[in-house]
């Protein structure tokens, strides 16, 4: 077993929308990190899976977001609990962030060299020089052919594939143990894309980082992580490995993310999908959180909401749905 | 990386733009390129250059001492030894309008360099850190803005007591509420972008941010609104002046000129159209600039 990098508990955070009124876009969400794991966070758009980065990170600073509730452990210690001024000493350093866009992730009023170098002496006590002949280095390792013209470029003169590749580059200047991809490849075309996936698995097994990615593209899951979570509006509703995951998904809004993939060959003219659209985070179901759009919604389903149970014999795999393991659950499956 | 991504890699475009190379000559050139295609605001440039050349030098190009009287030419329109005509004590106009240059630009440009500075800084403060910080700040500006430019600047002056420097003052004070709006607004949305994010993801402290990553970004608006609020400002000094709360009115400036003008209005109505186009010119030749630099610079309009 691996080393356990990070741990998070029950995390919940909230939004304030008003004086006295607040929504909660991820609800007691737990799960875990080892060193040197690829772990899959997967889940429709608004689904809080960009929210419970943020959080990571801790940047809320100045929006009306906060953690209300729950841990975030990384190597033994409390993010939560830490002041702004050595999260930020851990931001960068230790937890790093690649974001969607990277055209827009970039300053477009600074260099490439400027901002690679701000990124390694923010953390480093190194000269200029010597921090640019490590961003230098840097971008070699991320493969782009050229360092030298590109660290002269502004950002708006580098293709989104080279873009994305310095924004990793800034991401791991600093060898970061952990990483979180916020759908590093959404905004990217798809050979660029698998470019990009190849560079962050060789970045995995040359430094043993972990990385937390985060994504609505069940093929990227599918092919970059060992294990995946399935977020649906704010709450994890099924954890398993990515092998258990499409082979045998348990709970009826995996089932159908699953289906909704285009298969080659399969002959299907049209892809099914699933019916009506995610809950407004104020005006949310009681419940499961999903009964209204589940076709095996049966009427417990609509008064409590079930809890993330394990699944009998099924290595550490979880579920959250009251009708698994009952019969009407098997046979929604069959 | 494996040999597979590397061939792949060979045949990604480089970069997205191959013309542009990454030079700042290249930036200028293009700058300069656009810039010349706005007829007006390049007249206007050139306009301005010269009247800030002509107001440097004045003193050693004037056809005449512009304190110097003679009675003998008292009130004259425009004569070939006056190109400009003569006023109340005979003293040359053209030599006066261009001594008179520099008093009311100095005063114009330096109060408005003050007045930027102030602004920038509090409209950035306000719109990174938020809060009671920023209440205070735009609540205070609103206060300002309530009362019409002059009147305010007349109120300093009336405080403060009148004289160039205080003029200037004036004339800053009712500039930095203009500036501290803009420069919030644009503060606040550069804030919002993603490169913004990523700095703070890096670890970047707040000053840093506000400093080398939001600041530059906002710079366009405020080179704009500045060449915008230096025709206010000349207009507000001459203002001033106009009614008697400028500097000594001895030395020749063109709002005091205009306002002993008044009396010989009917007699002698060049003495009022030689400072009154002058401003009207110069106020116009801002404005057009800074229309053209807005045109030219927001990437907005790109």
């Amino acid at each position: 077993m691996a080393e356990r990098l990070l741990d998070v508990t029950g995390l919940t955070t909230t939004f304030r929308t008003g004086k006295k009124t607040s929504v909660t876009a991820v609800n007691n969400v737990t799960f875990s990190l080892d060193r040197g794991e690829i772990l899959g966070l997967v889940g429709e758009s608004g689904c809080g899976k960009s929210v419970t980065s943020l959080s990571i990170m801790g940047l809320f600073e100045d929006t009306a977001g906060k953690v209300a509730s729950g841990s975030i452990v990384f190597d033994g210690e409390d993010l939560t609990k830490l002041t702004t001024k050595q999260m930020r000493s851990i931001r960068g350093k230790r937890i790093s962030m690649i974001f969607q866009n990277p055209m827009s992730s970039l300053n477009s009023c600074m260099r490439v060299e400027a901002q690679l170098i701000e990124a390694i002496r923010l953390h480093n006590d190194v000269s200029k020089s010597e921090a640019r002949q490590r961003a230098s280095k840097m971008l070699s390792a991320v493969g782009i052919p050229d360092p030298e013209q590109t660290l002269r470029s502004y950002p708006h003169q580098l293709s989104g594939g080279m873009s994305q590749r310095v924004m990793i580059a800034m991401a791991l200047c600093c060898e970061p143990e952990m990483m979180i991809a916020d759908e590093p490849t959404t905004a990217l075309d798809v050979t660029i894309q698998a470019q990009i996936l190849e560079l962050m698995k060789d970045i995995r097994s040359r430094n043993n980082t972990s990385i937390l990615l985060i994504t609505h593209d069940l093929g990227v899951v599918a092919e970059m992580c060992s294990r995946a979570l399935v977020m649906y509006a704010g709450r994890i509703v099924e954890e398993a490995s990515v092998e258990e995951l499409f082979a045998s998904p348990i709970h009826p809004y995996t089932v159908g993310l699953i289906a909704s993939v285009p298969k080659l060959g399969s002959g299907v003219t049209s892809l099914p999908s699933i019916p009506g659209s995610v809950p407004d985070l104020s005006a949310m179901p009681q419940g499961c959180k999903f009964a209204p759009r589940c076709k095996y919604a049966q009427a417990v389903c609509r008064q409590t909401e079930p809890e993330l149970a394990p699944v009998p014999g099924g290595n550490g795999r979880k579920c959250r749905c009251h009708l698994f393991g009952k019969e009407e659950g098997k046979e929604a499956q069959a | 990386m494996s040999e597979e991504t590397a061939k792949v890699l060979d045949q990604e475009p480089l970069y997205a733009d191959a013309e542009a190379l990454p030079t700042a000559q290249n930036r200028v050139k293009a700058f300069i390129k656009k810039f010349s295609k706005r007829k007006a605001a390049l007249v206007s440039l050139v306009f301005l250059v010269a009247l800030i050349v002509v107001a440097v030098i004045s003193p050693y190009i004037v056809p005449y001492d512009p304190a110097a009287p003679d009675y003998s030419h008292m009130l004259e329109g425009p004569t070939a030894q006056h190109i400009l005509g003569t006023d109340e004590f005979g003293r040359d106009v053209l030599s006066r309008v261009m001594v008179g240059a520099r008093l009311s630009l100095f005063c114009a440009l330096s109060a408005v360099v003050v007045g930027t500075f102030l602004g920038t800084v509090l409209g950035l403060l306000a719109g990174y850190y938020g809060g009671i910080l920023e209440s205070l700040i735009m609540r205070g500006s609103d206060v300002l803005f309530a009362f019409p430019d002059i009147l305010l600047a007349i109120a300093i002056v009336a405080i403060i007591g009148p004289g160039t420097v205080n003029v200037i003052i004036a004339v800053a004070v009712f500039t930095v509420p203009s500036f501290a709006r803009i420069m919030r607004s644009a503060t606040i949305q550069v804030k919002g972008s993603l490169y913004v994010e990523v700095a703070r993801s890096l670890g970047c402290p707040d000053r840093r941010i506000l400093w080398t990553h939001i600041f530059p970004g906002t710079i366009q608006s405020m080179i704009v609104n500045f060449t915008m609020r230096i025709g206010t400002a000349i207009l507000a000094a001459a203002s001033l002046s106009f009614l008697g709360y400028g500097a000594d009115v001895t030395v020749p400036e063109w709002g005091s000129m205009l306002s002993t003008a008044r009396n010989y209005m009917t007699t002698a109505p060049h003495l009022v159209y030689v400072p009154g186009v002058l401003i009207f010119l110069t106020v116009l030749a801002f404005n057009l600039l800074g229309d053209g630099l807005r045109d030219t610079l927001d990437p907005k309009l790109k």
